[in-house]
């Protein structure tokens, strides 16, 4: 019988298998003993199989060499603290960051709290994207009346948020 | 306020007299933010983690909420007060050793403290004995809400409150309950316990956080999850898998008097007899005597208004809280004697074991 299955940290082979079912969702990691072992699992005290996802995750090495043009922070970087360098580290390695919030989170977007300051324009920011739907649809189906309406709003709009709403 | 005035004066854990609570010592919760445009502590330039520091404190400390509180640099602490901190659930390890550029704002009640540069550049923090989502959700979102006038926070709108580590990403919230579960332990069902909590999404850890001990059977059971849910819905969820804990415990307990109510009474009764007599106390056996006294008064075995008693030993009997009643620094073994003599101190007031309602 082979055993296919490899520890997420060290890539021995994987005797302990965990599984963590958020949201109809499975997540499983497979540790060998001695990572099990030293990461508390066996421990009746407690472990956090949230951080053991979030280190399964890193594994295996991200590619390419991107850094993060706001602070310097490199995909390496975070590899070995787990912690990125400044706020817009997130825009900058989307792509190593997305699957992993699949696996660490009950979702990708937030839907909590929003500052104040920010909900305003957070508010403003989606009546944009819906006027450039609107836009778009206007112009396909040929009615260039409504089009120079939504056009002449999206200036506006534009206007009106000081600063452009990032991500 | 002075730190050493903090530290004596009254505070939530230690002397609210509100331990009415069977299996839930405490309640907390944490918001992780941070301000816009600048690196995160541990990427920031000393200069710059100085300069933030200073930004944070000054807004922190101007709170309503923070008034007559304390706000110190971490530098300035010495390593007991910091230990005494630690012990009092208020600061984190890692804040401890921190090198420098951190800082801590206390409230007066040391019920709300705001942690500057550990993983983030404000941990803010509100705890209350007991097990109480509701005031401590309404305090701390009312102290964001305050905060968030005065200062910038890094937040995305899809991303939500932007943190350094993605595991707190979205509403950066950690709502966590210390419970009381020695029956469940007794009964070595805790693992069984661990491995259901995890497989919620929810974390169990020691009582002072990651990587300790579950010595006093006190264990922190928090979310884990902070993106893709509401701050409301996260609290709920862990509610509800708090109240099954509670529900397990409380059955185990009635188990372990069911099934063999004399090796429990023998528990409780040897206990008692150690804190009155006992000259040699180590933190651990002090904190596994004073949960089982603890299991006693939630059975009737001693009156109920030593619960608050034993509640204070557990944060009192701690390595810096014991130095620092005796005025000074002692090694482990003469901080037993201490301990121990507290503790006879203490036990020789209490009345003896009543196991006539525990048996029936």
């Amino acid at each position: 019988m082979a055993n296919s299955l490899k520890c997420d940290l060290c890539s021995k082979p994987a005797t302990v298998h965990l599984t963590q079912i958020v949201n109809n969702k499975i997540h499983k990691v497979d540790l060998c003993e001695a990572c099990a072992q030293a990461k508390g699992v066996t421990d009746p005290s407690g472990f956090s199989l949230a951080d053991l996802l979030l280190k399964a995750s890193l594994n295996p090495e991200p590619t390419g060499e991107a850094k993060c043009e706001s602070c310097g922070f490199t995909q390496q970087d975070f590899k070995k603290s787990g912690r990125f360098g400044c706020a817009a580290c997130y825009d900058h390695f989307t792509r190593l960051l997305d699957p992993m919030l699949e696996t660490m989170h009950k979702g990708s977007t937030h839907t909590g709290k929003v500052p104040e300051r920010i909900a305003a324009k957070k508010s403003l920011y989606e009546r944009l994207t819906q006027l450039e739907t609107e836009l778009d649809q206007a112009i396909k189906s040929e009615r260039y009346e409504d089009a120079a309406r939504f056009r002449d709003e999206i200036t506006q709009v534009r206007q009106s948020a000081a600063r452009k709403p990032t991500t | 306020m002075k730190i050493n005035e903090l530290i004596d004066s009254q505070s939530e854990l230690t002397d609210t007299g509100a331990s009415k609570s069977a299996v839930v010592l405490m309640t907390r919760i944490r918001l992780a933010r941070n301000l816009a445009g600048q690196p995160f502590p541990g990427w920031a330039k000393d200069a710059q983690k100085r300069e933030i520091r200073d930004q944070c404190m000054q807004a922190v400390a101007a709170l309503p909420q923070m008034k007559r509180g304390l706000a110190i640099p971490v530098e300035n602490l010495d390593d007991l007060q910091k230990q005494i901190l630690v012990e009092r659930h208020l600061i984190s390890r890692e804040l401890c050793h921190a090198k420098s550029g951190s800082g801590i704002v206390i409230s007066k009640d040391q019920s709300c403290v705001v942690m500057v540069n550990e993983e983030d550049h404000l941990r803010i923090q509100v705890l209350r004995a007991g097990f109480q989502f509701k005031k401590v959700w309404n305090a701390i979102n009312a102290f964001d809400t305050d905060l968030e006038e005065h200062v910038d926070f890094a937040f995305s709108p899809r991303l939500g409150y932007l943190s350094a580590c993605p595991t707190n990403l979205g509403t950066g919230i950690r709502a966590s309950a210390m419970m009381h579960l020695p029956a469940l332990v007794i009964s070595g069902q805790m693992e069984k316990v661990v491995r259901a909590v995890n497989q919620l999404g929810m974390a169990v850890r020691g009582l002072f956080g990651e990587g300790s001990d579950a010595s006093g059977s006190i264990f922190q059971i928090s979310n884990q999850t902070t993106l893709g849910e509401s701050e409301e819905d996260i609290i709920k969820h862990l509610h509800g898998v708090l109240n099954t804990i509670i529900e397990q415990e409380l059955n185990a307990r009635q188990k372990l008097q069911e099934t063999d109510p004399n090796k429990l009474s023998d528990k409780i009764g040897r206990a008692f007899g150690i804190l009155q007599n006992g000259y040699l106390l180590n933190s651990g056996e002090a904190m596994n005597l004073l949960s089982l006294i603890r299991l006693g008064i939630d059975l009737g075995v001693f009156a109920d208004g030593q619960r608050a008693v034993v509640d204070r030993l557990f944060i009192e009997c701690q390595p810096g809280h014991v130095q620092h009643a005796a005025k000074g620094a002692f090694d482990p073994t003469q901080r037993d004697v201490l301990r121990a003599a507290r503790l006879r101190t203490e036990f020789a007031k209490l009345v003896a074991p009543d196991f006539t309602q525990a048996h029936n």
